[in-house]
């Protein structure tokens, strides 16, 4: 029978893995339903989350359409996140299937499988989680008995190099799209499963690979893509949730038995962001802005806590102290909570002295560990080209701001491989961390510490250096050799980094076509998972696999792309008109040479056009609205 | 770290008044929680069902809870103990209730008592386990090479490397107590072993090694343990170890004479 849990058949197998806890489920707030909740029109959907269980469970996503799922009471929703692999050998062995960890059920039996991509380097993971499910790789495989197999999360605004894996992919915010795409099942599924794929493809913001043919020049590059059924549109625009106040989840957070990479409780208070810095797809592809109100966050924060017992609570978004209203937020929330033992925490990244003093409030009750600022580039200039408007008179005020109020360490966030980056750019980080301490230590009369942390800039799809060259991974390396000598032996200087060969494989992926497909496919049968964990990772592997199915790995990354190129995402609308982002992608290489514009933030100057906003028919959505929070008794 | 001044701005925190004992089960798939998990979960738990727990003074205060000796990761266990301090004086009976309420199934409290004199790691000198043996049918022979033995070393891999100590002195009883069958259709023998806690201790997967190095013991799935009691060892008639008795007794009688330790005597 469908839906059985295979429990008693894993049991025995958990003693010999490490960390068995993280298989078993059980987590507050969980939600087990019968596997026939809804009678016959009951709809199922597993939930994956391809990579480990401490990295997956605090996922928020995940967590908002598991309960946005259940609600409904003829849906059911469950979890599973990806196996090691020294489970992963124990199963095949034993003849186990991919489970949930909700109901321990086997994840082919569901009708949907949604899996939610943070980043590219999961994709080997999914190839695991279908294998073992014995769901058939390939979309073209699966019978009427298989799931239908949906992405979403940010990766999925360019599904191409998986294009053959999934069935679906729905772009933009998940709330109402999980719900309008269990519908649509529900009322096809009796069709059969062409049928249900096809009227998938004419929903809104719902992408399927298959209803498109894609066809090649001569010289490689993509001519069109093509619908190849009637009613199926030629581009698919994203799901926007313009009000998240009618949308407070996740109401319940799951509160793991295991230990995961954030143990506290997240409220997000806005999405998207219109800072328009020219590296950031997370900013690109969420716009517009949309807050939350001081309301809802506060009750989310009040009945969360009641809720879940964690005893820290971060305030999440892309740039959290520009909330309209983050001050009343902060102070208020202090308010509070300050007698309890409740800690806040507020992830912001700006390098300004308001920073400070939010962080300053929200640290009321707790203690002073670190600050993070990201100024990204090393100079004036390359910052200018990412449209990072930050001045180095600007980032040793905040730092020396910072250390005089009692912080101890600030972290510091740089990229490398920027384009038109050069060793001096590079070098100037340096320079800046040197002098960071040197007026630091003044400003707080004791001894301070930085850290300086840099990542490989990869180019992402739906931004504006969607046409550039990524950096060699030589050359990063060869960058980062340099500063680090540069760096010396200065103990008040931490040096964290990662070497750029990751980067390229993620390159590849983020911004490949249907053809990378082959490679994902070649390096997981050759053993390739977890290629976000270093120890996991093989550059060799995923070299020798593309060479081995003809891909050129170069003409994917390094390779600049021209202005009528037609990109692999092309079909796919995040909202952003593509000739501002190619006007923009020019500004930032007039700016590399001392000219073209900067583009501020819409919030508060007007509006730039970059497309979102008339797409959606909508404003940006923000206070301030005056009020107060909802008064509750102290804590 | 460097700050300046060891304590924070501000009153200390509220002393203890008042401290809770705790009979707890680790069950069901709740087995395959560490330590640490069980710790984290209490504290959570505690939070959740608004319990005046008493905090450590200092930047990073942390909850007044004292742990002994917990079930390692994978076994089952009827009987652990914890201890937990209070701002407040409240019926135990009522903090158990609460504190179980909030915690998930599968972790339950089993008893909540007031601390009375003496410690209650020093009652805790003996574990009966029940070990079930998958695969296996008679266990007679094993348990009497097992016996037979004046010392029985095993090898523990550590963080450290490796340790190795012996796993016959301190099992006091080690006996049969029947047969079952597991779900696979397979006969599961079942032992019965009191051992005494030393350092380092003898655990449940010492034993199944001692007695798979002096018997033929194939197992088809990996042994299930379980902790049935702990505390003090009863002794019988021969001078022979009988079993454990209630480690909590000697705080209900404390509780019936009227000498707890409470706000009196203090503890911060
Ligand atoms: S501030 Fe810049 S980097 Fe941060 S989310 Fe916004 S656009 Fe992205």
């Amino acid at each position: 029978m469908a839906g059985q849990s295979v429990y008693a058949a894993l049991e025995p197998l958990l003693p010999r893995v490490t960390k068995p806890i993280q298989y078993v489920g059980g987590e507050l707030n969980a939600q087990t339903k019968p596997w026939d909740c809804g009678g016959d029109d009951t709809v199922r959907w597993a939930l994956l989350y391809p990579d480990a269980y401490e990295v997956g469970l605090p996922n928020q996503g995940l967590q908002i359409l598991y309960e946005v799922l259940n609600e409904d009471p003829r849906t059911l929703a469950e979890r599973t996140y990806s196996v090691w692999p020294d489970l992963e050998a124990l199963m095949r062995e034993a003849g186990v299937p991919q489970f949930t960890v909700d109901g321990h059920r086997p994840v082919g039996d569901f009708d949907l499988l949604g899996v939610s991509f943070a980043t590219e380097l999961g994709y080997t993971n999914l190839l695991s989680a279908l294998d073992l499910a014995a769901i058939p790789l390939h979309s073209a495989d699966r019978t009427e008995a298989h799931p239908i197999v949906v992405a979403g999360g940010h990766a999925a605004f360019n599904p191409e190099p998986v294009a053959d894996f999934i069935d679906a992919a729905a772009l933009g915010d998940g709330e109402q799209a999980v719900k309008t795409i269990t519908e649509v099942v529900r009322a096809h599924r009796h069709l059969g499963r062409e049928a249900t794929l096809t009227a998938l493809a004419k929903t809104p913001g719902v992408y399927v690979p298959s209803r498109y043919d894609v066809e090649y020049l001569p010289d490689g590059r993509i001519r069109r893509v093509v619908p190849n059924r009637e009613g199926v549109p030629w581009r698919v625009a994203k799901n926007t949730v313009t009000d998240l106040d009618e949308w407070p989840y996740p109401k319940q957070p799951l509160v793991p038995l295991a230990e995961t990479v954030h143990e506290r409780m997240s409220v997000e208070i806005f999405r998207g962001c219109t800072r328009g810095c020219r590296f950031c797809q997370a900013g690109m592809i969420t716009r517009p802005v949309r807050e939350r109100s001081l309301q809802t966050v506060g009750k989310m924060v009040a009945d969360g806590l009641a809720k879940t017992g964690f005893s820290e609570v971060g305030l999440l978004s892309l740039s959290s102290a520009d909330h309209s209203e983050i001050d009343q937020i902060a102070t208020q929330l202090a308010d509070r909570y300050e007698e309890s033992k409740t800690s806040l925490s507020l992830p912001s990244t700006r390098v300004d002295a308001f920073n400070v003093t939010l962080a300053n409030e929200l640290s009321r009750s707790g203690r002073r560990s670190g600050l993070t600022f990201a100024p990204e580039g090393g100079s004036e200039r390359l910052r200018r080209v990412i449209n990072k408007q930050v001045s180095e008179e600007d980032l040793i005020r905040t730092t020396t701001t910072a250390y005089g109020a009692g912080w101890q360490q600030v972290k510091l966030y740089f990229m490398c491989g920027l384009p038109t980056e050069t060793d001096e750019d590079v070098l100037g980080i340096a320079a800046m961390a040197k002098e960071v301490i040197r007026q630091g230590r003044e400003a707080a009369g004791r001894p301070v510490r930085v850290t300086v942390s840099i990542g490989g800039f990869v180019p992402k799809p739906h931004t504006p250096f969607q046409w550039a060259a990524q950096a060699d991974p030589d050359v990063i390396d060869a960058r980062l050799a340099m500063l680090r000598q540069s760096v010396g032996r200065d103990k008040a200087i931490g040096f964290r980094y990662h070497d750029g060969k990751p980067g390229q494989v993620e390159g590849l992926l983020a911004r490949g076509d249907r053809r990378v497909g082959a490679v994902i496919e070649a390096v997981w049968r050759d053993g390739g998972r977890f290629d976000g964990w270093s120890e996991h990772f093989s550059y060799d592997r995923w070299m020798t696999q593309a060479a081995a199915v003809g891909i050129d790995v170069a003409w994917y990354t390094t390779r600049e792309r021209g202005e009528t190129e037609v990109l692999p995402w092309d079909h796919l609308d995040a909202g952003l008109d593509k000739d501002w982002l190619w006007a923009d992608w020019q500004d930032a290489l007039a700016a590399a040479e001392g000219g073209g514009d900067g583009v501020e933030d819409c919030r508060w100057t007007p509006c730039f056009d970059c497309g979102v906003c008339p797409g959606l028919d909508l404003e940006i959505e923000q206070g301030p609205t005056g009020r107060q929070l909802l008064p509750l008794s102290p804590v | 770290m460097a700050r300046r001044s060891p304590q924070p701005d501000g009153p200390p925190p509220p002393p203890t008044v008042q401290k809770i004992r705790i009979r707890y089960a680790k069950r069901g798939r709740l087995r395959f929680t560490s330590h640490r998990d069980v710790a984290r979960v209490f504290e959570r738990a505690v939070r959740r069902a608004s319990l005046p727990v008493a905090f450590s003074a200092g930047f990073s205060p942390h909850p007044r809870i004292s742990w002994m000796g917990a079930a390692p990761t994978g076994v089952a266990s009827e009987a652990e103990y914890v201890e937990i301090g209070l701002t407040e004086v409240l019926d135990a009976g009522d903090v158990g209730r609460r504190l179980d309420g909030a915690l998930p199934p599968d972790l339950d409290v089993l008893e909540a008592v007031e601390a009375g004199s003496g410690a209650l790691a020093d009652r805790l000198e003996a574990s009966v386990w029940r070990l079930a043996l998958p695969g296996v049918g008679d266990v007679t022979a094993a348990v009497g090479a097992f016996l037979a033995a004046d010392e029985l070393p095993v090898i523990r891999r550590t963080k450290d490397g490796e340790r190795t100590l012996d796993a016959r002195a301190a099992v006091l009883v080690l006996r049969p107590a029947g047969t079952e069958v597991t779900v696979t259709g397979s006969p599961c023998a079942i032992l019965e072993a009191v051992v005494r806690h030393t350092t380092p201790v003898v655990r449940p997967d010492d034993v199944l090694t001692a007695l798979r190095a002096v018997a033929a013991l194939e197992l088809d799935a990996p042994m299930v343990a379980t902790r049935l009691a702990q505390g003090p060892l009863l002794w019988g008639e021969d001078d022979a170890a009988g079993g454990v008795a209630d480690p909590l007794e000697a705080d209900r009688t404390d509780q019936v004479a009227g000498r707890g330790v409470g706000v009196a005597t203090g503890s911060a």
